[in-house]
């Protein structure tokens, strides 16, 4: 092999670059975030259930917010009709952030988790606790 | 040819990791298995060209050069474009990995009113390159964030300024859009121009069209199928601690995604893609322009018997005295 200080380095920069996963990863034992749903309000419920339901809202909540911003700040409807009938007030702070009023023990533990900067907070205020 | 083939080659990988996942459930085959495979692939494979290309012997200097050679002291010499020094090789390799300099003075000819060649502007190719080389980049930093917990500032830094157009109340991630139009771009560029598309092979093809799908894939998981992503990180961090577990509710969107990449780390070394080490080795580049300043000998020259002057008079001193012939000993 000629050269081979330069080739040396050159492929220990490349291997070190490429298993950055692996190497960054050493030692972490981080585990899924876990939604806590223990809040006074969802306590109270009879039937846990959310607007949606479970898989809906976890893949599609940004969805459903956005729908209810458009149509709450440009329509002025303020009545949302979910797919089961049941009916809601749109309303981020007084229909989501009712139940859940724990905004660190859910919105934030999957948003951190993957890195997802939401914009909601740039206009509402953050649900601080059970006050 | 080449392109019909390799668009079957794509849409059969495709069919083949819906089928697998979808049909055959094979979550652990296509979300651990294939991956790690692969990635191994990758490693040994580029590890392996680049110490085969290491011991072909480069013994003279062969570097292009667009520039004055460095000679006398007296004349300006162009110290990038005809690099004499070490620095000056690096400069001129960091111009053309990070800005494709050299693709930078492409040019069209064109035969115009009959025998007249004509050289006019031809900038596309290189701005949808390098558009290409560096939304690319950007969007495998931001797929870091799948394999950190918790994510690493650099990731967040990027992402935030990659992020920075909001539709909605979604950021927009321009590299993903951006990669997507110039691999379009450079695959129409393909086909479209006569003679690009008469020296294209599948090897030109394939690659592209994976990244295109990828690039898609990757854009329709994000912004309209709306993956599970904490599922996805977790697949990804089990992988990156060598603690593979499958979680429910990833969709087999996600598998043709990885599949796809997969297929791409381990066909890298073996295709034209390898040139991400290959720049770094190309001797019109790699080297400094200086056979006038160093001796550069051929490492593979054998032992040659020469008859030196000192032994010439040395065997026949006698006869040239001899015959009056001056001599340098007596």
């Amino acid at each position: 092999m000629y050269k081979s200080r330069n080739i040396l380095a050159g492929l220990i920069i490349f291997i070190a670059m490429a298993t950055f996963p692996f190497w960054s990863a050493l030692g972490n034992d981080s585990v899924a975030p876990v939604l806590e749903l223990d809040t006074p309000a969802i306590n109270q419920l009879e039937e846990k259930q959310c607007v949606e339901s479970r898989d809906f809202m976890r893949r599609r909540h940004m969805e459903l917010l956005m729908e209810w911003k458009n149509a709450v700040a440009r329509e002025g409807m303020r009545i949302y009709r979910a797919s089961d009938g049941k009916t809601y007030d749109m309303s981020l702070q007084n229909t989501c952030l009712k139940c859940h009023s724990n905004k660190e023990e859910f919105c934030d533990r999957c948003h951190d988790y993957a890195g997802v900067k939401p914009v909601c907070w740039s206009c509402h205020l953050e649900a601080k606790g059970d006050e | 040819m080449g392109m019909g083939l390799s668009a079957l080659l794509v849409i059969a990988l495709v069919l083949l990791a819906f089928l697998g996942v979808q049909v055959a459930g094979l979550q652990f085959l296509f979300g651990v298995v294939i991956p790690y495979a692969a990635f191994f692939i990758f490693l040994a494979g580029v590890v392996y060209r680049i110490v085969k290309w290491a011991q072909s012997p480069v013994p003279f200097r062969i570097p292009t050069t667009c520039g004055q050679q460095k000679s006398l002291p007296w004349i300006k010499s162009n110290k990038i474009d005809n690099p004499a020094s070490t620095a000056g090789v690096i400069a001129r390799m960091a111009l053309e990995v990070l800005f494709f300099r050299s693709l930078f003075r492409n040019v069209r000819a064109e035969l115009k009113d009959g025998p007249k060649i004509v050289y006019t502007w031809e900038k596309w190719l290189w701005l949808a390159g390098l558009l290409f080389h560096w939304s690319m980049l950007l969007v495998i930093i931001r797929h870091l964030r799948f394999f950190a917990d918790p994510i690493p500032s650099f990731v967040k830094v990027i992402s935030s300024v990659d992020g920075f157009f909001e539709i909605g109340l979604q950021h927009i991630y321009v590299s993903g859009i951006i990669l997507l139009l110039a691999v379009t771009y450079l695959f129409i560029r393909r086909v479209a121009i006569p003679q690009v598309r008469y020296i294209s092979l599948l090897s030109d093809y394939f690659p592209l069209l994976v990244i295109f799908t990828l690039a898609l894939t990757g854009i329709l998981m994000r912004y309209f199928m709306r993956e599970n992503v904490v599922a996805v990180k977790q697949l990804a961090l089990g992988l990156a601690t060598f603690n593979p577990t499958v979680p429910e509710g990833i969709s087999v969107l996600f598998y043709i995604h990885l599949f796809l990449v997969s297929v791409l780390f381990a066909y890298f070394p073996f295709s034209k893609l390898v040139h991400m080490g290959g720049i770094f080795l190309s001797p019109t580049r790699n080297l400094p322009n200086d056979s006038r300043a160093r001796r550069h000998i051929n490492p593979w020259n054998y032992p040659v018997e020469v008859h030196s002057y000192e032994e010439y008079e040395d065997e026949f001193r006698q006869v040239m005295k001899a015959v009056g012939i001056p001599v340098e000993k007596e």
